[in-house]
C-alpha cells in the first residue's frame, strides 16, 4: 500500500491505495466522485479527463499515487450554489450534451481551454477537444456550446 | 481493464534511482509520465515486478540551451516542448514536431524520455532526434553514457538502452537546427503517424551542405534515407521533390490496419516533399512558421 495525499476540488483527501489503484479509480471509488465518468480506460476516449494542477490530464492514465502532493480539479468543482459553470450553462443552452458520458471530459478540457486560450477560434476548438470522443451529439453543438462558453468567460473577464 | 499488482518505488534521488535499478533486474520498468506504459498496464499487455516512477528524482525536467544545442531533460512534458521559448530559438523542428503527439492531455503529462524509451517506430521524438543529430543520455550505477539517435533505436519497442539504465536527457544538436522542416499524416488529430518525416540542413552559402531526412511510420524503427538527403545535396531546381521520390523509391515500407505498403509510399513521396520544400524555403531562423 501507498500513502497518498492530494487536494480534490480545494479539499485536502488522504489515503492508503493500492499503487496500481488509478486516480479514476481513486476519485469514484475511494471519494464517490463519479461525475469523472471511465469509458475506454487507455487514454482515448477523454470521458476522464480530469486537471491536475491545472493541465488536463487523463485520470485513467495516472496512478494515483502519480497525484500524490497535487491539485486534482474534477466535473464536481464547476457548479456552485446550485448554479451552473458557464461552460456547462452554454453546453446546455447550444444542446452539446445528449447522453451526457463523455461531457464531464469534455467540460474540463474547456476549462483549461478558458484559462489557457479564450480567444481561441472554431479550428482551434476542434483541435483542442481531439482528444474527446463524442458517440451521439456530434461535434456541431459542442464546438457551438465551446464557442458561446469562451465568450460568456471573456465577457466576465476573468478567464476561469 | 485495470493494471495488474506491481511493487511501487518512488526514489528521490538519482543514486537511489540507479540502485534500485541495478537490482531490481529485467522486470521492472520505470514510469514517466505514463502515457505509454498506463495503457499497457491497463490492457494487461506489461506485468512488471517493479514500477519505479521518476516523479521525485530532481534535475529531470530541465531545459538547457547553450552554444545553440539543447539538452532536455527526460521529464520534460511534450506540452513543455511545444511552449518553452529555449526550445523554440534552438530547436524549432523539436517545438513544431511537439505539437503532433497525441492530444492536450496527453501532451501535458508525457514525456520526451518515455516516448524514446518506449520507442515507438511511429512517434515524434526519434525522427527529431535523428533528423537533429541527437543523442540519448543514459545512467546506471556503472556511469554515465550518451548514445547516438543512429544508434539508440534497435527495433518496435527496443533501444540500445540496458535495463539497469534509465534516459535522462536527450541532446538536440545545433547544426542542423535552423533549416528544418516537419510534415505527418495522421487518420485523426492525436493519433500516431501514418508517415512522418522530419528533415534538417546545414546550409553553406545558400547551398544545402548536408541534410537529414528522418521518417516514422514506415519501418519497425525510425530510419534515416541517405538517398533523400543525397538528392537533397545535389541540390537540383526540384530538390525537393528529388528527395521525396528518392525516399519514396527506396524504402519498402511496412503494411499495417492503418495502410498497405503502396498508400505509405505515397505519403512517404507527400510528407517528404512538403518538409524538404519546408526546409528549403526556410534557409535561416525564421523558419517556425511552417
Amino acid at each position: 500500500m501507498a500513502e497518498l495525499s492530494v487536494s480534490v476540488n480545494g479539499e485536502l483527501t488522504a489515503a492508503q491505495v493500492d499503487p496500481r489503484t488509478l486516480l479514476s479509480d481513486y476519485l469514484r471509488d475511494h471519494l464517490g466522485l463519479t461525475g469523472t465518468h471511465v469509458g475506454c480506460e487507455h487514454g482515448y476516449c477523454g470521458a476522464c479527463t480530469v486537471l491536475v494542477d491545472g493541465a488536463s490530464v487523463r485520470s485513467c492514465l495516472t496512478l494515483a499515487v502519480q497525484a500524490d502532493g497535487r491539485s486534482v480539479d474534477t466535473v464536481e468543482s464547476l457548479a456552485s450554489n446550485g448554479e451552473l459553470h458557464p461552460i456547462q450553462q452554454a453546453f446546455k443552452e447550444c444542446h452539446g450534451l445528449q447522453c451526457g458520458f463523455c461531457t464531464p471530459g469534455l467540460l474540463m478540457s474547456v476549462l483549461e481551454l478558458a484559462a489557457t486560450n479564450p480567444g481561441c477560434g472554431r479550428d482551434e476548438i476542434r483541435e483542442h477537444l481531439s482528444g474527446n470522443v463524442c458517440r451521439c451529439t456530434g461535434y456541431h453543438h459542442i464546438v457551438d456550446a465551446v464557442e458561446a462558453a469562451l465568450n460568456s468567460v471573456r465577457e466576465q473577464g476573468d478567464g476561469s | 481493464m485495470k493494471p495488474p499488482r506491481f511493487a511501487y518505488c518512488a526514489p528521490q534521488t538519482l543514486p537511489e534511482l540507479l540502485e534500485i535499478l541495478s537490482e531490481a533486474g529485467d522486470e521492472a520498468v520505470v514510469l514517466a509520465g505514463g502515457q505509454s506504459l498506463l495503457p499497457m498496464l491497463n490492457l494487461r499487455l506489461a506485468a512488471p515486478s517493479h514500477v519505479i516512477d521518476l516523479d521525485r528524482v530532481p534535475g529531470l525536467d530541465r531545459i538547457d540551451g547553450a552554444n545553440g544545442c539543447v539538452e532536455v531533460g527526460a521529464m520534460v512534458t511534450h506540452r513543455r516542448m511545444e511552449t518553452d521559448p529555449v526550445v523554440a530559438a534552438s530547436a524549432p523542428l523539436a517545438r513544431c514536431a511537439a505539437g503532433f503527439v497525441g492530444y492536450r492531455a496527453i501532451r501535458n503529462r508525457g514525456t520526451v524520455g518515455g516516448s524514446v524509451a518506449h520507442a515507438d517506430p511511429a512517434a515524434e521524438w526519434p525522427i527529431v532526434l535523428l533528423a537533429l543529430d541527437g543523442a540519448v543520455d543514459l545512467a546506471s550505477v556503472r556511469g554515465w553514457r550518451s548514445v547516438a539517435a543512429e544508434d539508440f533505436f534497435e527495433s518496435v519497442y527496443t533501444t540500445a538502452k540496458r535495463p539497469d539504465e534509465v534516459v535522462t536527457s536527450l541532446s538536440f544538436g545545433s547544426r542542423f537546427a535552423h533549416s528544418w522542416g516537419f510534415s505527418e499524416f495522421q487518420r485523426r488529430v492525436g493519433d500516431f503517424a501514418t508517415v512522418a518525416v522530419a528533415v534538417a540542413c546545414v546550409m553553406e552559402s545558400g547551398e544545402v551542405a548536408e541534410a537529414r531526412v528522418a521518417i516514422a511510420g514506415v519501418a519497425d524503427r525510425p530510419v534515416r534515407c541517405p538517398e533523400a538527403e543525397a538528392a537533397l545535396v545535389a541540390g537540383s531546381r526540384s530538390a525537393a521533390s528529388d528527395a521525396a521520390a528518392a525516399a519514396r523509391d527506396s524504402i519498402e515500407p511496412i503494411s499495417d490496419i492503418h495502410g498497405s505498403s503502396s498508400f505509405r509510399k505515397r505519403l512517404i513521396y507527400a510528407e517528404t516533399q512538403r518538409a524538404a520544400l519546408q526546409a528549403l524555403r526556410a534557409n535561416g531562423a525564421g523558419a517556425d512558421d511552417g
